[in-house]
């Protein structure tokens, strides 16, 4: 019965599902730029993210619209209130995403010292992950959420492997140093951004349950 | 377009045609009203003297001081009897009577019919009951007694309007702090209706004022030298000794006629007047 | 907190139509109840038995029990004590065609308060609970008809606390107000609260959201939920209440 109201609903999880598939461009072009040594890609990223930045505040002032205007109770209060909260956690992911590029930048004309292999598997987690949060958001699929909070143990383990790996890179030989450091920062912020995807599913879970889930 | 335009020039003109019929009828009304006042006081008021007003009454004088305070009486006793019997009737109708109570159709049936019984049936009926079987005689006393009855729907019937137009909602703030019917009723639904009941008994009195057929044959035409209280003494009214004086043939008396139809004109005027300014003022002390 | 007021296996029926079905509630003292639910749905029919108003209404049969601090209210009580104790206050204002003082002091005057001083006290102490002794006392004399619309529901309430009840019911109380009066006496029942046990029927949420301790929805005569209103309104467990809250049916 609440037509203006139900097509206001929709109309935010669209805004939500566009600004999910920005961030999952973002970061594929962040971990191609990397693997392929690409600087187009890496302006490609900077620019999303400014494209980015507008999103979560044309979704955010929407939200306030809705609060202003529905005075919505129940349900419906945690669906917006959701929201709010995860297009901060999606912003942040794209914020990585282009600190990732930056790094890269310094990397393209460096021979790599070893093979680029864990980082494209963690760059495919955190995509899932991503794009799987927003169709639990949109589908209240709660257990589809529960999911993508275990998945981060599995980003988690592939930032932990890097690590060992580039640490021996530096014990074998010194000037290895400065581009390890560099791609473990860059491992690092694809870390951080599989834990911004498993906030984004704690906040699906809260909107479906009224529950915060401790991990 | 043009049969817009048509149409509207024939309404305009049925518009004016009406607007005037209703102004001369109205016009009518007044006229006619005032022809009569006019008629009335102009022969009637030349002819008023204080010998007619207060001196005692003779074949002169014609003095009308007897007849009016044998008005007043029967004017202020009626209504002392009927008054209470007939706003504790409304009461009853009103506020205690359950809907379709037997007893309240018969009730309303008994009122309905009085109210429709001319009155010189109630005279009849005065002057048998009350003249003969109670043996009160011709006397004010009868007169007062049928009076009372005639006047009594009228009472009833406004005063039951009057109650039943008391918003519901003062009763229910009345009864929702904890008051007892009786006190509402008596606190807030009547003096909140006593504009409606003082109008039926300003109705009353102008009923009591000019009856002349149930009073001639209970009360009867005698007139005294000298105004007395005495209820069993037989006493004319104030109408009656109009109608007296205007069926001799005399030309005297039918002028002193005249001068005392211009006396009752002022008395409805002033009761009319007197009672309209009471009920404006308990109106505006609410 | 003690259970002021408690509701027992009531069904009432207008004739043969059943307006409320098998009614259990507990009403704590010192709290403010809000009773929500789409038209016709009993709950000024429950607000009006427990001062047993519904007494008036002819045909009107109920069965059950309502106590109020576990007295049977109708069968151990009298109407007229009952009502001094649990005061009303109606959907429009609804002042006496008589001066503001006149109107306080029918009250206390009916319960046999005679001496001037006496009632002068009371008179002053219910205008200001209802927060409004600054605005009327140069006026009292004046008829309260002339009063603005939220100023005559105030003088409503001001009069229901005349006679010093325990519990206050309001029936939809600012339906017919503008937003400052109806403020006004918002924040003016919150504060009372500490003082009286208040049951408010209401149709606009907002109003029992901002307002209320408990809520209880109603639905066809009959109690859907019952709850804390900040967890009936954040998460209902019934799913018809939670269509009507969100304003998706009735």
């Amino acid at each position: 019965m609440r037509n203006r109201f139900d097509r206001e609903l929709d109309t935010l999880n669209l805004e939500l599902i566009k600004m999910g598939s920005m961030i999952e461009s973002a970061i594929e072009y962040s971990s191609k730029a990397l693997i392929n040594q690409d600087l187009s890609l890496v302006k490609k990223v900077n620019e999303l993210e400014i494209e980015i930045d507008d999103m979560e505040r044309t979704i955010e002032s929407h939200c306030l619209k809705l609060l202003l205007q529905q005075q919505p109770v129940a349900s419906d209060l945690r669906i917006i209130s959701t929201a709010l909260k995860m297009i901060t956690d999606m912003e942040r992911i794209g914020d990585n995403a282009e600190d990732i590029a930056e790094i890269t930048k310094n990397l393209v004309n460096q021979k790599f010292i070893k093979d680029i292999v864990h980082i494209p598997q963690m760059a495919e987690a955190t995509t899932s992950m991503v794009k799987r949060s927003i169709d639990a958001f949109v589908n209240k699929d709660k257990k589809q959420a529960e999911e993508v909070c275990r998945s981060d143990d599995i980003v988690d383990n592939l930032f932990d492997i890097i690590k060992e790996e580039l640490i021996e890179k530096i014990q074998e030989n010194k000037s290895n140093g400065e581009q390890a450091i560099d791609l473990l920062m860059i491992a690092k912020y694809f870390e951080r951004i599989g834990d911004h995807a498993e906030n984004i599913a704690e906040w699906v879970i809260f909107s479906i349950t009224g529950e915060h889930k401790m991990p | 377009m043009d049969r817009t335009l048509d149409n509207l020039k024939q309404r305009k003109v049925k518009a004016f045609l009406f607007k005037s019929f209703v102004w001369f009828c109205g016009i009518l009304t007044v006229g006619i009203l005032i022809y009569i006042l006019l008629f009335i006081l102009l022969k009637g008021v030349p002819k008023i003297n204080l010998k007619f007003l207060f001196g005692e009454y003779n074949s002169e004088t014609l003095s009308v001081f007897s007849s009016m305070v044998t008005t007043v009486q029967m004017i202020v006793l009626s209504l002392l009897i009927s008054v209470p019997i007939g706003v504790f009737c409304a009461i009853y109708l009103a506020e205690y009577a359950k809907r379709g109570n037997k007893a309240v159709k018969v009730i309303r049936l008994a009122i309905d019919t009085l109210a429709g019984i001319p009155s010189i049936v109630y005279g009849l009926f005065g002057m048998i009951f009350f003249v003969q079987i109670l043996g009160f005689r011709a006397s004010v006393l009868s007169g007062i007694c049928t009076i009372s009855i005639m006047i009594l729907p009228v009472i009833i019937s406004s005063s039951e309007e009057a109650i039943k137009s008391v918003p519901d909602t003062y009763r229910e703030g009345s009864l929702g702090l904890g008051a007892t019917r009786l006190r509402t009723v008596f606190r807030i639904v009547l003096p909140t209706a006593m504009p409606g009941i003082l109008a039926g008994i300003i109705l009353a009195i102008g009923r009591i004022v000019g009856e002349t057929a149930a009073l001639i044959f209970t009360s009867g035409t005698n007139v005294l030298k000298n105004p007395s209280l005495n209820l069993m003494a037989s006493q004319r009214t104030l109408a009656i000794h109009m109608y007296m004086l205007a069926s001799e043939g005399l030309p005297h008396s039918r002028d002193m006629a005249f001068a005392t139809g211009s006396i009752l004109i002022l008395v409805v005027f002033v009761v009319n007047y007197a009672t309209t300014k009471l009920a404006g003022r308990i109106g505006r002390s609410q | 907190m003690t259970d002021k007021i408690k509701i027992e296996n009531v069904d009432l029926f207008y004739g043969d139509f059943q307006a409320l079905k098998n009614v259990n509630m507990n009403i704590k003292e010192n709290e403010i109840t809000a009773f929500i639910g789409p038209s016709g749905c009993g709950k000024s029919t429950l607000l009006k038995s427990l001062n047993r108003m519904n007494d008036l209404i002819e045909g009107v049969k109920i069965t059950g029990r309502i106590l109020l601090d576990d007295v049977d209210i109708y069968k151990d009580m009298d109407a007229t004590v009952l009502r001094r104790r649990v005061g009303m206050v109606f959907q429009k204002p609804n002042p006496f065609p008589m001066s503001i003082y006149e109107n306080v002091a029918y009250g206390p005057k009916t319960h046999g308060v005679k001496g001037k001083a006496q009632l002068d006290e009371i008179v002053e102490k219910s205008l200001r609970s209802a927060a409004m002794w600054d605005e009327v006392k140069d006026r009292l004399k004046k008829s309260a008809l002339g009063l603005s619309g939220g100023q005559q529901q105030r003088l409503c309430i001001a009069r229901a606390f005349s006679v010093n009840p325990e519990v206050i019911l309001l029936d939809e109380p600012t339906s017919a107000l503008d937003p400052i009066s109806t403020m006004k006496i918002e924040d003016l029942l919150v504060e009372i609260k500490k003082d009286y046990t208040i049951i408010i029927v209401t149709h606009n949420m907002q109003q029992a959201t901002r307002i209320s301790d408990k809520t209880a929805f109603f639905l066809v005569g009959e109690i859907i939920e019952f709850d804390e209103t900040e967890r009936l309104f954040s998460m209902p467990k019934n799913k018809k209440t939670e269509d009507y809250i969100t304003g998706r049916f009735g």
